[in-house]
């Protein structure tokens, strides 16, 4: 199967910001530098010939191979066209793991790059609501899906139940909803701190993972 | 100065007191003055699950009301969160096909084959012409069967109970003949890496072939009780809008894209199964309301039931699974009798089956929306990775932009229209 034109067009407007690119099984998937991708993305989405309008997917994969970075995977789909392209940006795991968010381009990214975020620790500059999706918010054993996370967890099943007993309920409501409710102000000063404490290190991201 | 007065409200169920008198409840009410009545309140948060029927699963929504209009609706799930993804990462392929089962448990058979059909684009297996035909008969079927399970319960939100009875008597119809092939009923784990766990038992296509035949009366004594029905109608007409233009962009899939107007179907737009090759329509909604997905739902269930008709006249004989001893297990009796089997047998089951380092990304249209198996192999038996794209996940963070202005009691219709499934939006 030939490559998808649009790697051509692609690497004609963008030169040295598209890296190699592939035809495996089909697909075709080409690689772009993370600090240029918004700009890319935002180019495949609205130019006439391209029209990626609709997004499949955003996830991420890490290798068995620690030297390999780690790549986040856009799927993307031209509706009108009814063309699919895999765009990948590679991460390298001894820097920081961040990327643009494009919910601003496609406003259904915004679980799916939270639901990175969760498992892989990977931060998506500008997204809205940047928190933990599938775990709770105040989940402290790292990033599931990354390969020096082990199968069973981080902590021991009785460091859990441990753990479990002693957590303040109320951390299970995230700090919108307390503020929503207006109950925020109405907590106790130390429960205020300890959220917010652990809401900056979930943001600044100094968890085990 | 707005003078207060005092008010004295009858309970719904009354009590008494230590007296024997009524008891009645003081309320404290603000008159506004001249002119309409002043009805601004605070605003109010509301919890709804994770244990509750109406969030069809462990889906908790915490909701911002206005009196009864809903200002913010923010969702929260994880509550199943199973890390089936996380599992498969140390799980032979053929392995992963039972995960697959309880990621969208409504539909299994559809799960089954979609991670099947991944699976063996990347092995590079070509599967036989029996086996595709089956396995358009186990999608269909699955389509069938989650969109009963969604009609039902959605009616008993809106407050039709009967709806619910008659589709789950179709339900379970399907069920026997489901369990009639594979043994299971929920779990049912059909297909291997090349072909099928088993194939049809002996009688079992005249069984779905009557089926077929009374089916369709249900779905119409279902349109006569709801389409003319006030409830109904007032309900679901003009609830819960996405446009295409939005639908599009929150990526929404399956029968909530097409409730939109969008004519994306992957069985026609991406053929898989020999799709191409059977006579079927795809139904597209104008307003992408309630309604409108009721009708598509309705109307998909009709054409499934087309396509069964067709796979069952075209069904050929021969063998259900590919001839590659390298991913079918011999018989028993071969692999107890001959060397070679013996070898076969054991190194497929101890050490599993290689893939060809790559990787694809393999969609296909299950009843909830387009389901995407992403698998990436480093060339071992065990996949790298395993990304399922649940179709309800991407269907239910649009949500909050479908429920936010309307009234508390068209959330949950509008969160049933969604229909979802927790396995899947959790994994």
């Amino acid at each position: 199967m030939p490559p998808n034109p649009s790697v051509a067009t692609l690497r004609a407007r963008f030169g040295a910001s598209v890296g190699r690119s592939a035809v495996i099984l089909g697909d075709t998937i080409v690689f772009a530098a993370a600090d240029q991708a918004h700009e890319i993305f935002t180019w495949l989405r609205d130019d006439a010939g391209e029209r990626y309008d609709y997004l499949v997917d955003v996830t991420a994969v890490e290798y068995r191979d620690r030297e390999l970075p780690l790549e986040v995977v856009y799927q993307l789909r031209s509706l009108p066209r009814n063309v699919d392209l895999r765009v990948k940006i590679e991460l390298r795991k001894d820097a920081e793991l961040v990327v643009d968010s494009v919910v601003d381009l496609w406003p259904g990214a915004n679980w799916l790059e939270r639901e990175v975020y969760d498992m892989f620790g990977v931060r998506f500059r500008g997204h809205p609501d940047l928190r933990r999706l599938l775990m709770w918010e105040t989940y402290d054993e790292g990033y599931p899906l990354r390969k020096d996370f082990p199968l069973r967890g981080r902590f021991s099943r009785s460091e859990q139940v441990r753990r479990a007993l002693a957590a303040d309920l109320r951390a299970h409501y995230s700090l919108e909803e307390l503020s929503i409710a207006e109950a925020y102000a109405a907590l106790p000063a130390d429960v205020r701190a300890r959220l917010a404490a652990e809401r900056g290190r979930e943001t600044a991201g100094e968890g085990l993972g | 100065m707005a003078e207060q007065r005092v008010l004295e409200l009858a309970l719904a169920t009354p009590g008494v007191d230590a007296a024997g008198r009524p008891v009645r409840i003081p309320l404290t009410v603000e008159s506004p003055g001249a002119g309409e009545p002043d009805l601004r309140t605070d605003h109010m948060l509301i919890n709804i699950g994770p244990q509750h029927p109406a969030t069809h699963g462990v889906l908790r929504l915490v909701v911002e009301l206005d009196g009864e209009v809903v200002v913010r609706v923010i969702p929260h799930i994880g509550y199943l969160h199973s890390g089936f993804e996380k599992l498969g990462e140390y799980r032979q392929y053929n392995q992963i096909i039972p995960l697959t089962d309880r990621t969208d448990y409504l539909s299994a058979p559809a799960n089954n084959v979609a991670f099947a059909l991944a699976a063996e684009k990347l092995m590079g297996i070509e599967i036989t012409e029996r086996c595709k035909v089956l396995r358009v008969i186990a999608c269909e079927l699955s389509r069938i069967i989650s969109h009963l399970v969604w009609a039902g319960t959605t009616a008993i939100d809106i407050g039709a109970f009967t709806v619910f009875l008659w589709m789950f008597e179709q339900r379970e119809r399907v069920y026997n003949l489901i369990e009639a092939w594979t043994g299971a009923r929920l779990t049912t784990s059909l297909t291997r890496i090349g072909g099928l766990m088993a194939d049809v038992p002996d009688g079992w296509t005249e069984r779905l072939r009557e089926w077929c035949r009374a089916f369709p009366k249900t779905l119409e004594e279902v349109d006569r009780m709801l389409l003319r029905n006030g409830i109904w109608l007032g309900r679901t007409q003009d609830v819960g809008v996405m446009t295409a233009a939005e639908a599009i962009a929150y990526s929404l899939s399956g029968p909530m894209l097409r409730a939109s107007g969008v004519a994306f179907d992957v069985r026609k737009d991406q053929p898989y199964l020999g799709y191409e090759t059977y006579d079927f329509e795809v139904p597209v909604g104008q307003h992408g309301d309630v309604y409108d997905r009721y009708l598509v739902r309705m109307e998909e269930m009709r054409q499934s039931v087309r396509i069964l008709l067709q796979a069952l006249d075209r069904l050929p004989d021969g063998p259900i699974n590919a001839s590659d001893p390298r991913v079918i297990l011999p018989s028993k009796r071969k692999a107890m009798s001959n060397m070679e089997s013996m070898i076969y047998h054991f190194k497929q089951v101890m050490e599993g089956v290689p893939a060809p380092a790559g990787e694809v990304y393999f969609p296909v249209e299950n009843p909830k929306g387009e389901l995407g198996t992403y698998l990436v192999s480093d060339g071992t038996a065990k996949p790298v990775r395993w990304r399922i794209r649940p179709p309800s996940f991407l269907n239910i963070a649009a949500l909050p932009k479908m429920a936010e202005g309307h009234l508390l009691s068209d959330l949950i219709a509008i969160n049933a229209s969604v229909d979802i499934v927790m396995g899947e939006i959790d994994r």
